[in-house]
């Protein structure tokens, strides 16, 4: 099934099948509303409420992704860098997440999760107005991709938040030891608006499944929905919106912030892969919130993507570290650590879009392809992606992208997705056409995050400059820019 | 009396302590170290990065004698710091003017 969200009680949208819903907010308004638009059946049907265990399960994946963010990627991401420079990660992380969730509330669901045009919602629901009523007590509803199954709309705005949190927290694993904390902040804004959000309105923003009602009218729901989505791309939990989107912006900065100080020359060893092991084994721990949840239900659906988040992600482990084995001469911790990140990467935009079988090959592959970019794609890029986020993120991204659409195919065990919205049929448009269509959705996303992270970058160092000083970086970012140590012993 | 200085291998420190208290050594300053002689370093592979160490782990062990335990306890270092392989470390004497035991205000030999 097609993994796209919508809201039903933008202001935007308040069209007939919604009313039911309106009812909830409303109250004897919409009686009036529906009087006048001549849809009575409406009426007699009793209104929609939130089943208790899906809310449940969403509040729990929404807090499972905070805690794969904070404290797991900061301890994944801070294990790899030098002692020096500890803190420094953590503090990036802490802050970041921190500060999307503020400008999430503020005016990143509204762009994201509204009706506006196919790149970017409206305003309809900025500081979050209108999901919840005072005056009576009520909650606006969210869509599912149930019908007649509606979801809280704040725990979805809670959820989604998480994912634009940690998919701007990943951004940093690529410029840390040497980008200034100021600088960050201020990409981290302006990446956030112009490319996390319309790419994820482009990607997910549907109308809902409630609002197709008629055969006739599905053409004309169709068109409110974002620009990607209307293609008829699977993306199951984010691997274009987060990772590829997260990935690419990484690469590019790299590049913009420069290499640091002696990399190539000097040693630039991990310091703890200790923190590094608990950061991945807390990362694989919270994704089956991140990818079970964006089942928006806890259904059948959430089933397959928790089995094939956890699947998956055992098959890198092995793969990556089998590989290195052999071409390395040892399996490695960090080998193994990072194969997890791997396969949860991969299997992120697949996990409810792929069967059983689907697991076992993109979890197998995505270690090996991974383990290729970290290493011999990495000396062909010459950047200093420092913790390889391209190398991981974006090229595990897009593998699990494109992968995604050939594994969809029932013929593989996949579910297909929906084809019809009005009767709720599942189909598969074919290899090769579901293929063309992943792609297209990954190529779309490269050149958008592409370009407004190169402007974020160049905004941010005619602003304050990238880099902290050559002394401040030789003394570490956790003294110089953040003025304290991690570690006394 | 003679100072004792040895570099050893950090897993044989107990059994050099041991030792040492066997020849009748009765006290030892243990600090860990970094350093390199003739045994080479190791390679470390972290994702496509990888890293020659030079300087690897080592303890050194310092410790005073008399004159009289100065045989004694160097045969007990050698022997059980010994593992006939490149790396086992060296051993390092040199003379004591004075010694002083900060409690008592005991010198020389009274001290150690």
């Amino acid at each position: 099934m097609s993994r796209q969200y919508a809201t039903t009680l933008t202001v935007a949208s308040r069209r007939p099948r919604h009313l039911s819903f309106l009812l909830a907010l409303i109250g004897g308004v919409a009686a009036l509303l529906l009087a006048h638009m001549g849809h009575a059946q409406a009426v007699s049907a009793p209104a929609p409420t939130p089943n208790k265990g899906d809310t449940a399960w969403m509040m729990t994946s929404t807090a499972l992704v905070l805690l794969m963010s904070v404290p797991a990627l900061g301890l994944f991401y801070g294990g790899l860098v030098r002692t020096k420079n500890m803190l420094s990660v953590l503090m990036q992380v802490f802050v970041v997440f921190s500060l999307i969730t503020v400008l999430w509330c503020a005016y990143g669901y509204s762009i994201a999760f509204t009706e506006g045009n196919a790149f970017f919602g409206g305003f309809t629901r900025l500081f979050l107005h209108g999901t919840f009523n005072p005056a009576d007590g009520s909650f606006s509803l969210a869509a599912t991709f149930s019908k007649g199954t509606p979801l809280y709309e704040l725990v979805f705005v809670a959820f989604q938040a998480t994912f634009a949190a940690i998919t701007c927290c990943l951004i940093l694993g690529s410029i840390v030891e040497r980008v200034k904390f100021s600088a960050l902040l201020i990409f981290v804004v302006i990446w956030f608006t112009f490319s996390y959000l319309p790419v994820a309105h482009m990607v997910w923003f549907f109308a809902g499944p409630d609002a197709y009602t008629d055969a006739a009218k599905t053409g004309a729901v169709n068109a409110t929905a974002g620009f990607i989505w209307q293609m008829g791309a699977l993306d199951f939990a984010g691997g274009t919106v987060v990772h590829i989107n997260a990935g690419i912006a990484g690469l590019i900065g790299a590049f913009l912030v420069g290499k640091r100080i002696g990399y190539g020359r000097e040693a630039l060893k991990p310091h703890s892969l200790t923190m590094t092991m608990i950061g991945a084994s807390l990362v694989w721990f919270g994704w089956f919130g991140f990818n079970a949840g964006s089942a928006l239900e806890a259904n059948g659906s959430a089933a397959l993507a928790f089995i094939n988040t956890y699947l998956a992600t055992a098959c890198a482990v092995l793969s990556w570290t089998f590989a290195e084995w052999i071409l390395k001469g040892k399996p490695s911790m960090l080998g193994a650590a990072s194969g997890a990140v791997a396969g949860l990467v991969a299997i992120t935009p697949a996990a409810g879009n792929v069967g059983i079988a689907g697991a076992f090959a993109i979890g197998t592959l995505a270690g090996l392809i991974c383990l290729w970019g970290v290493t011999g794609l990495k000396r062909i890029i010459k950047a200093d992606d420092s913790l390889d986020v391209f190398g991981v993120h974006a090229l595990g991204g897009i593998s699990g992208a494109l992968l995604t659409g050939v594994f969809n195919a029932p013929s593989l065990g996949g579910p297909g997705s929906v084809q019809d919205w009005v009767t709720m049929t599942m189909g598969y448009p074919g290899i090769a056409t579901q293929l063309f269509i992943q792609a297209k959705a990954v190529g779309i996303t490269i050149v958008w995050t592409g370009v407004v992270s190169l402007i974020a970058y160049k905004s941010a160092d005619w602003l304050v400059g990238l880099r902290v000083t050559h002394e401040e970086e030789r003394e570490g970012l956790d003294i110089s820019s953040h003025g304290e140590s991690a570690y006394d012993y | 009396m003679k100072l004792i200085t040895a570099v050893i291998r950090p897993f044989k420190l107990e059994a050099v302590r041991e030792a040492l208290t066997e020849a009748g050594v009765s006290g030892l300053t243990v600090t860990e170290v970094k350093g390199y002689g003739r045994q080479k370093g190791h390679t470390e592979l972290y994702r496509g990065a990888e890293y020659v160490v030079d300087l690897l782990p080592k303890i050194k062990i310092e410790t005073v004698v008399g004159d009289q335990h100065l045989e004694a306890a160097l045969e007990a270092i050698q022997q059980a710091a010994r593992t006939d392989k490149v790396g086992d470390g060296k051993i390092f004497v040199c003379a004591i003017d004075q010694v002083l035991r900060i409690r008592t205000g005991e010198t020389g030999d009274d001290a150690l």
